[in-house]
């Protein structure tokens, strides 16, 4: 499961967004991560409404590059499928390689209702940091804007 | 200032005392990271604009020897061949000041901008490659301009060596809809003015076109769009893996991941980053025909009775394979350059014939508040691998920026001052207040002083279109 993770944009690299995504599982952090990309996306992510469902799933030997590659296949779907997406339940499997699923929801993007903000180029591994503190899990996140 | 463990070559930094003093700390470990990628040539250099990026600082320039070197994506960005245009006309500006509005509204209307904005041109099956492989070529043999356009763009709009079977799927999904977009960020299309006294070098001027009373121009900055993000963001992922086992590379900042050039994954990654630097060209070339509509039809004369002609297409965020001599000797290197400006000097061969006594024109773009700069290529910009600045550079990240400017507020503030903004998103247009960013003055003068290239006109901006 993974709502009540949160989000902060942090100065970060001048030309690009940055911020840090916590939760108390990896599944929160995950879920965090895609809510800061949606608002770095659009200036009304509330006002996204559940009309398609998505549902993704990866496998990977190495966390970071797997939030990596989550980050950015969200970023494919909006560019080239024009849909903005939230998380709706994500599971993490850490046994032997990290298996994430995620099922989404969302629509088709709607600058009038959704506010447009920034386009969001890639996810990059600039500062990419996913740790474990205690029972806290911490991701540091750029985007190239 | 120090080094670091592995630096192969010294960190070589350009700028004025003020300009080097503003620059963050992080240029100067990214530069010296820099330095360590293997085959570099020389030093790894950085512009007078250069602020803190991810793998190269922004401004950063490392010229590899490419049969001993690696290619690194980090070195050229997520939005391939990214670059400027700089488009001339007749017109005056108390001849467009009156229907300034009108014209930055249909700009704003034509060339789609912001997240999401799809373009016009609907290419048939299979088309997407033939943009790949021709560059600014398809888009004329399409009708979007003319032969001489292509003669003003760098390599004349299409690079060899382009294979569209070493791009991706989804880099494809997200190119074939975007021809003719601008996208968001810092990109923008501009309405600016050539005052006379902005004129620094008239004989240059005259040359590039330039150098007509209160002469009215175009500029615009853009580049590969979602197709150029996807190529840099596919390929990354496929060093960052092989980076460590199969060529033994240390990965010292993942955004440095890199491939020797000629490995089977280095050459792939070069035949799509030149897709993607063609489907810039053409995405450039698709805009400029729009623009020559769009002033056309709100000012009722031909594109040719307003002399839209243009100066010049140049990509600042590339990787060329080029011929530099190096302690005397001619050598093939490969030169990255991130948010840095090829400068090539009078009598190089692959400038068109007009630009020959010149040196190439340089496109400094500046903040939507204060201006850009038309520079030229110099002799003395071999020691940069006959690069320079490209921008005013910023000075502060866009969540700063965006805690205090108010993107509607800005607008105003600007429309007061004569500036005419129409900008997909205020937030954005908040991020990209003048504030955010380095003096374009201090810049372009800085490059003349370091012997980079030297100074044409300054152009104030009038009307701008935004993402």
């Amino acid at each position: 499961m993974s709502a009540g993770g949160s989000f902060c944009f942090v100065e970060g690299a001048t030309s690009d967004l940055a911020f840090t995504a916590s939760g108390r599982s990896l599944a929160e952090v995950f879920h965090a991560a895609a809510e800061a990309l949606l608002a770095a996306t659009v200036e009304r992510p509330e006002a996204i409404e559940p009309k398609v469902a998505r549902s993704l799933h990866f496998s990977d030997s190495d966390l970071e590059l797997l939030l990596l590659r989550f980050l950015n296949e969200l970023i494919y779907l909006r560019d080239a499928e024009d849909l903005v997406l939230r998380p709706r339940r994500i599971d993490c499997r850490t046994d032997g390689d990290i298996e994430l699923t995620a099922e989404l929801a969302g629509e088709a993007l709607d600058p009038a209702r959704h506010g447009l903000a920034c386009d969001v180029k890639a996810a990059t591994a600039h500062g990419l940091a996913l740790t474990r503190t205690g029972e806290a899990w911490q991701a540091s996140v750029t985007l190239d804007v | 200032m120090g080094t670091r463990e592995g630096m192969r070559v010294p960190a070589r930094i350009f700028g004025s005392e003020k300009l080097v003093g503003e620059m963050d700390d992080q240029v100067f470990v990214q530069a010296a990271n820099v330095a360590t990628l293997p085959g570099i040539v020389g030093a790894s250099l950085v512009m007078p604009d250069a602020h803190w990026g991810y793998g190269f600082p922004i401004g950063g320039v490392a010229a590899i020897d490419p049969d001993l070197g690696v290619i690194s994506p980090g070195g050229i960005g997520f939005d391939i061949n990214c670059g400027m245009r700089l488009v001339r006309s007749d017109l005056s500006w108390p001849e467009v000041e009156p229907r300034l509005t009108e014209l930055v509204d249909a700009l704003a209307a034509r060339v789609p901008a912001g997240v999401g904005s799809r373009g016009f041109v609907r290419l048939a099956q299979d088309e997407l490659a033939e943009v790949l492989v021709e560059g600014a070529r398809w888009a004329v043999r399409r009708g979007f301009g003319s032969a001489r356009d292509l003669e003003y763009t760098e390599a004349g709009g299409c690079i060899a060596g382009a294979r569209p079977e070493r791009v991706s799927e989804k880099a494809l999904e997200r190119g074939k809809r975007q021809i003719g977009t601008l996208g968001s960020g810092n990109h923008y299309l501009e309405i600016q003015v050539l005052r006379p006294e902005a004129i620094v070098d008239a004989a240059l001027a005259r040359a590039f076109g330039l150098g007509l009373p209160e002469q009215v121009v175009v500029m615009f900055h853009c580049g590969s769009r979602g197709f150029g993000h996807q190529v840099a963001t596919d390929y990354l992922d496929s060093f960052l893996r092989a980076m460590p086992g199969k060529f033994g590379l240390q990965i010292i900042d993942r955004e440095l991941a890199c491939a020797p050039f000629h490995s089977e994954e280095g050459q792939a990654y070069f035949a799509a980053m030149t897709c993607a630097a063609n489907m810039a060209f053409a995405n450039r070339q698709v805009i400029l025909h729009r623009i020559r509509e769009v002033l056309s039809d709100v000012l009722g004369r031909s594109a040719e009775e307003l002399g839209l002609e243009m100066v010049y297409d140049v990509a600042h965020n590339i990787a060329k394979l080029e011929r530099h001599r190096v302690e005397g000797v001619e050598r093939e290197l490969l030169v990255h350059r991130k948010g840095a400006t090829r400068a090539f000097p009078p009598g190089h061969p692959e400038l068109p014939a007009a630009y020959r006594e010149t040196g190439q024109p340089v496109i400094l773009g500046g903040s939507m508040e204060t201006g850009s700069y038309l520079l030229a290529g110099v002799e003395s910009g071999a020691k940069s691998f006959y690069s320079t600045a490209h921008g005013s550079g910023r000075t502060m990240s866009r969540t700063r920026a965006r805690k205090l400017v108010r993107g509607k507020q800005l607008r105003e503030q600007m429309a007061q001052r004569g500036i005419v903004v129409r900008a997909a998103s205020l937030r954005g247009l908040a991020e990209e207040a003048g504030v955010a960013y380095k003096s374009v003055d201090e810049v372009a003068e800085a490059t003349e002083l370091a012997g980079l290239s030297r100074r044409v006109a300054r152009l104030v901006p009038v009307g701008n279109v935004k993402g």
